[in-house]
Formats: structure tokens, C-alpha cells, sequence
């Protein structure tokens, strides 16, 4: 059995809340004491019907307001496959929340209401989606039980939709017309819609092809720390533990250290379930060298062939999360795959309007859940790949110095 | 299938590593807090093979409510020595002596909230900036919120609706001085991860969690353990009943399942057919709608 992330986004009345209690009723992920604690909270609200929101909005605040304010994470299992939603808000002011959740997602859920077709927020979490480079997108068009499951909407909706999908960079797009409040093509096929021949989302869900999703090419190593046990048994054992980001490593691969750039070769690659002939992403594994070499957390061990970038100046598209934007000339501290350096805003290069994808070029102050191209310059290099080769050599963050707050997140160019 | 792919307890086993590698390099003294429940052996279990060949390089803190069950005291000292760490113990019955806590009164008083003075006091005495610990978000709705790295404030608080964004795999540890960190690498494993995950590595735990004969009484809808810090109320009486228990906690709060499953396959077994959530039987969890956030809003585990 093996993992799919997804991630979705939605405001009070697009269902999502309803889509998701769906999933995880009809796959029997709600328990009883759950379903009986929902239902009382529903009956004291005055409610007629059971509140599935109540589900997922889980702190205070929320259950107040009635509405989804932070990511929550979800669980659900099929006998196929585990799942896990990274559920956000959907408001253009929880962008930095959509964001987060898109991070370490396969696969993006994007819900239309098919009375209204595409709107602002179906453009916003797609070019998020886009942006966050997530391998699959899912666009169901819900409520079609409110246009009497007309296949005339449908088409005219999924036409729209593949002239906006035209815009962004995403390959893999499916439409499922469902009506999450009745079931239809959520987890059982729909007796309304015989025109539509495709999957059930749940069926899409649990066969996506996610198993390349990886990039298994570039070999990159981001080291963690050094495991030195200094007992006798492993006297002059020295184990470089990380995970590996990208490729095959296997034992006896000739590699190459950055930055430093001294080459060894890899005598074994140990974990305590025993010594293993190769490692791939995710895995996180110890890797012994052939030879002594000077190696600290933040280095990377790559193929001689196949090297990453190392450069002091990144261009990146980055998405701001604190509520106060970066001061001039300030530095923040870098944080990219395992390494730490300083960094300064060089330039803004343009802002996006999220909602219509068009470049400002004339309003260059980044504010808070703003997405914009900037150019940085830092005091050490980095040693990366473009986002949309690997996500995890590709990504980064900037910390206040001051604050300490994660204040932004980058995906380099 | 796919030959360079992992299945999705090796996934989130890689993940909850990595984790626990980035609190070793990020942190001067960070710690376990072990509990003696499976979660917290499955974290201990995850760090040992973090670090191996080399020992666990991170002491264990206990926090000790005195009111224990025996079996979970015998289990934690065996597997202290066999793993070579340093055991930490913050006693509650020293808080209260040092008056530091006060022990509630009434018919449902417990020692679960009065941890939370003995942890921060703990903490702050090891000066602990990062607390590594077994929650898991899909074990109640609070819990479901929580990041990977937990920022808690001088006075050790969580401040939810003010979290740090978590991106991708890179964690933010940093803080100043007097704050801390609590730390959570199985945050995306379910119950029935943590037992298949058992079941799979063979990993040692308490007895308790195995169907065994007990004296219980039955009170709130679970099965009470019998012990010398319960007191009999009206109408309830002492039956012998083979059960087992899904969590741990004080002997006073945690209740007991009806079960035969006396192997982890017939526990996996039995979690994946069973119909109502593992803290279903935690008296500490139904004192109102949100008393898991507001325990941990002022730093309870």
C-alpha cells in the first residue's frame, strides 16, 4: 500500500467540507464517538443535519466562526491506498495557508460549483497548485445535482477550464462531475450521470500514478549530521545520515562532495535493518565514503556527472506568509535542503495578480501573501535544482532575524 | 509495482527519521518524552534507528503522575538500560509537595493536568529546547493542527492561531532563549500505522496492551482498572474481566477494552475492524468540547 498526499482548497459554501466528510465517511474513516459527538454539537447549534465541518475545523476559533482558518491534515485508508488531505481555506487571505498545504501534495483537488462554473478562487488554487509544481490536478465539478446533471454544463465547464489549464504549468488534468452532498461519483458511480464513462474520484484517487512522482535521475544527498558512534565495535565509523533528495545512490557509485568538490566512492549505504545495495528518494539512510573527506551538515553528495548548482545568486518565484513585508536591505537566514545561509532581497522582478496571472510591474512591494519573482543574493552558496526538477533541492525558506518567523517561501527558477 | 518506491509505512518511517535527525542538528539539548505508552516507544524505537550504529544520543524524560500502572515502570527501566540512555524523571507528587501544584479534589479529580506544571518544570530544570514527542494529529482535532516543529513560548505555551507555516521538509527551529520546542515525527501516522508498524518491526511493548484478566470496574462506558487510587461509588462493583487497554495513561483516567486479542496480529486485527477512536476510553478528553487545546494552549503533551 503506498501514500498519496493531496491537498484542497475551498471558502463556507463550495462543499469541500461536505466532499471531504463524504471520503471519510464512506470509507469508514469516521468513528462512532466522532459521528456522536458532531451530532451533538449539530443539535446545540440548532442544526437539522449533521454539521460535517465541524469534522475538520478543529480549534476554537474555527468552530466559532464556523470556518477553516489553519491547514488541518486528514487520514483516511482504502484497502488501496492511505491518504492523507491537507485541508486549507480558500480565501485569497489564507494564500500563504494554500500554499503550505500544496507543498507536499501529489495531487490537487479542485473543487467548481457547476451553477457558477470558474471563478476567482478555481484560478487562484490552480495557479497555486501550478506554482507548487504538484504532479496531478483534479478538478471536480461539484453540485451537479443542482443542474440536473446536465452534461451540457459539464463540457462547457471542462472547455473553460482547459483554456485557463492552458496558462499554467501542470501535464496531468481529469474532470469528474459529482454532487458530494449525494454521493454521485465521490465514492459510488452516479445512476444520474450515465453519459460520464471516466473514474469515481475515489477510484481516481487510489490508481493516479504517483510512484515517478520523485525524481529518481539527479542523485542529490543532502547531509544531516554525522553519526560517530565511538564505541569499539565501530571504532572509525563515520556515517553521513540524510535523506536522499533525488537519484540512486548505490554502493561503489563514484560520487562528488559540494561545495568543497572532493570525490570519494560509497562503501556502504547502512541502515539498522541492514546494509542496503541502493537508495532512492524518500529514503533516509547513513552513507559510509571509501575515503576521510571533510564533510559537515549542509554539504551535498552527488554523482561527478551529474552535479547540482552552486551559485550565490537565486532567482526565485517566492510567496510571502508574514504580515509584515521585508524591510530594505534586511538579511534573513536561508534555510535550503539542509543548509544554512544568509541571504538579502537583491531586486523584485514582478508581483503576480493571482487571481488573473497577469505581471505588476509597476507595484514592486511584496506584502503579505504576495507571489512575485525576486532576485537573492547570499553570503554562502547554495548547492541547488530548479524547482520543477526536484521540489525538494528546489525549495526554500526565509527566517526573520529578528522575529524568528518564517516569513516566506521559495521555489527557485 | 514500481521498483523504486516506498510503501507507506516506509514513507512515513524515512520521514519520522529525518525528523528526528533535523531536532539532533538543529538543537543544543533536546529530549524524548517517553511515556511508556506505544507511541512513544514507536518514537524511541524510530530514533534508535536514526542514529544507529550509534546509541540514541537524547536522554528519555518521564513524566511520573505516581499514579502508574507497575507494569509501565518495569518496562521503562528495561528499556532504558538496554538502550544506554539517560532516564530523566519529573515527579508530580514533587511538584505537589513543593507546592508548585495543587492535587484537584472531587469525584473526577486526576493528576493528567497537573503534568503539565511537572513537564515545564522539567524542561526548564534540563533547560530541554526541543521536547520530542508521539502525538499524532489524527488522534484528536486539536491535535490535528499541530506542526511538525511546535514553537511553545517562555512560559511553555502553544499559541495555535499563530503557528509558523511548515514548507516542503524544512523545519524552523529557531527561538530564543527560554522557549522551547516540542517536536513530532510520527504527526502523520494513524493507529492503525502505529500497530501495523509494531506488528512489521516486531518492537517490544508493555503487556497492558495485550488481553490479559483484571479486576475493572465499569464506569463513564469503559472498563476502569482496579487500583488503590480508585474509590468504589455507589451502585459499582469489582468484576474480573479479560481486556486490554488501546492507550496508556494514568492508571486513574484510562480505560479498558472488552478484548481476547492477546497477539499484535489479532490487535491489528481488532484496531482495523474496531468502530470508535482510541481516546474514546480517555476521561481526560471528555471534559469539554475543546480540552485537548486548552490543556495544550498552556503546554500540556
Amino acid at each position: 500500500m503506498d501514500l498519496l498526499r493531496f491537498t484542497t482548497a475551498g471558502s463556507v459554501d463550495d462543499g469541500k467540507s461536505t466532499l471531504i466528510g463524504r471520503l471519510l465517511y464512506d470509507s469508514k474513516s469516521i468513528f462512532e464517538d466522532q459521528i456522536a459527538a458532531v451530532k451533538q454539537s449539530s443539535e446545540r447549534k440548532g442544526l437539522k443535519h449533521i454539521d460535517l465541518s465541524l469534522l475538520t475545523d478543529g480549534l476554537r476559533a474555527e468552530r466559532e466562526q464556523g470556518i477553516t482558518i489553519d491547514v488541518a491534515y486528514r487520514y483516511f485508508a482504502t484497502p488501496k491506498r492511505k491518504f492523507i488531505i491537507a485541508d486549507t481555506p480558500g480565501h485569497i487571505q489564507y494564500t500563504r495557508n494554500m500554499v503550505t498545504g500544496a507543498s507536499t501534495a501529489n495531487l490537487a483537488l479542485i473543487l467548481v460549483d457547476a451553477r457558477h462554473g470558474i471563478m476567482e478562487q478555481t484560478c487562484r488554487h490552480s495557479f497555486i497548485a501550478s506554482l507548487l509544481q504538484i504532479p496531478h490536478l483534479v478538478v471536480c465539478i461539484n453540485k451537479m445535482d443542482l443542474v440536473d446533471y446536465s452534461e451540457e454544463v459539464y463540457n462547457r465547464i471542462v472547455s473553460e477550464y482547459t483554456d485557463f489549464a492552458s496558462k499554467l504549468d501542470v501535464n496531468d488534468v481529469r474532470y469528474i462531475p459529482i454532487s458530494a452532498l449525494n454521493g454521485d461519483n465521490v465514492v459510488n458511480r452516479s445512476k444520474n450521470m450515465d453519459w460520464y464513462q471516466g473514474s469515481t474520484l475515489l477510484n481516481t484517487l487510489e490508481t493516479v500514478h504517483i510512484a515517478s512522482d520523485y525524481n529518481h535521475i539527479d542523485a542529490r544527498f543532502p547531509v544531516q549530521t554525522i553519526i560517530r558512534p565511538h564505541s569499539s565495535e565501530y571504532h572509525d565509523y563515520r556515517g553521513y545520515a540524510g535523506r536522499v533528495a533525488g537519484g540512486i545512490f548505490r554502493r561503489g557509485d563514484k560520487v562528488t562532495v559540494l561545495p568543497s568538490g572532493l570525490s570519494s566512492h560509497i562503501k556502504s549505504i547502512d541502515t539498522m535493518n541492514g546494509d542496503l545495495e541502493e537508495a532512492f528518494a524518500p529514503m533516509s539512510v547513513s552513507i559510509t565514503l571509501e575515503d576521510d573527506i571533510d564533510i559537515s551538515r549542509g554539504d551535498m553528495i552527488v554523482k561527478e556527472n551529474n552535479q547540482s548548482i552552486v551559485s550565490q545568486d537565486v532567482d526565485i518565484m517566492i510567496c510571502w506568509l508574514s504580515t509584515s513585508g521585508p524591510r530594505p536591505g534586511a538579511k534573513y537566514y536561508l534555510r535550503h535542503t539542509t543548509r544554512e545561509v544568509r541571504a538579502i532581497i537583491k531586486e523584485v522582478v514582478y508581483k503576480i495578480d493571482i487571481n488573473s496571472l497577469h505581471r505588476v510591474q509597476d507595484d514592486k512591494q511584496i506584502k503579505v501573501n504576495d507571489i512575485a519573482r525576486v532576485k537573492l543574493r547570499t553570503t554562502q552558496p547554495l548547492l541547488f535544482d530548479p524547482y520543477r526538477k526536484n521540489r525538494m533541492t528546489g525549495s526554500l525558506i526565509l527566517i526573520d532575524e529578528t522575529t524568528n518567523e518564517t516569513v516566506a517561501a521559495g521555489m527557485i527558477v | 509495482m514500481h521498483k523504486y518506491y516506498l510503501d507507506h509505512l516506509q514513507e512515513l518511517e524515512a520521514e519520522a527519521i529525518y525528523v528526528i535527525r533535523e531536532v539532533v542538528a538543529q538543537f543544543d539539548r533536546p529530549a524524548i518524552l517517553f511515556s511508556g505508552g506505544k507511541d512513544s516507544i514507536v518514537v524511541t524505537h524510530l530514533a534508535k534507528k536514526a542514529f544507529f550504529p550509534a546509541k540514541i544520543p537524547l536522554p528519555l524524560i518521564h513524566i511520573d503522575t505516581g499514579h502508574n500502572f507497575p507494569e509501565t515502570m518495569v518496562f521503562r527501566d528495561k528499556l532504558v538500560e538496554k538502550l544506554g540512555v539517560q532516564l530523566i524523571v519529573g515527579s508530580v507528587e514533587g511538584s505537589i509537595q513543593e507546592g508548585k501544584a495543587v492535587e484537584e479534589t472531587g469525584i473526577n479529580a486526576s493528576r493528567n493536568a497537573l503534568q503539565t506544571v511537572t513537564l515545564l518544570d522539567t524542561i526548564e530544570k534540563y533547560k530541554i529546547d526541543a521536547a520530542i514527542g508521539g502525538a499524532r494529529r489524527d488522534e484528536e482535532k486539536a491535535r490535528a493542527k499541530e506542526r511538525f516543529f511546535s514553537h511553545r513560548d517562555d512560559f511553555g505555551q502553544w499559541d495555535p492561531k499563530n503557528q509558523r507555516p511548515e514548507l516542503w521538509n524544512i523545519f524552523n527551529g529557531k527561538k530564543n532563549m527560554g522557549e522551547h520546542f516540542r517536536v513530532f515525527p510520527i504527526s502523520n501516522w494513524t493507529e492503525m500505522d502505529v500497530w501495523n508498524y509494531i506488528l512489521h518491526e516486531n518492537i517490544a511493548i508493555p503487556s497492558l496492551y495485550f488481553a490479559h484478566e483484571r479486576e475493572a470496574i465499569y464506569r463513564d462506558n469503559t472498563w476502569l482498572p482496579v487500583s488503590e487510587f480508585v474509590t468504589l461509588r455507589d451502585g459499582e462493583k469489582v468484576e474480573k474481566k479479560l481486556m486490554r487497554f488501546r492507550t496508556l495513561g494514568d492508571i486513574t483516567i484510562t480505560g479498558g477494552i472488552e478484548s481476547d486479542a492477546d497477539t499484535l496480529q489479532k490487535i491489528v486485527d481488532e484496531v482495523a475492524a474496531t468502530r470508535s477512536t482510541e481516546r474514546g476510553n480517555r476521561s481526560d478528553d471528555k471534559r469539554s468540547e475543546t480540552s485537548m487545546e486548552d490543556r495544550k494552549r498552556q503546554g500540556y503533551f
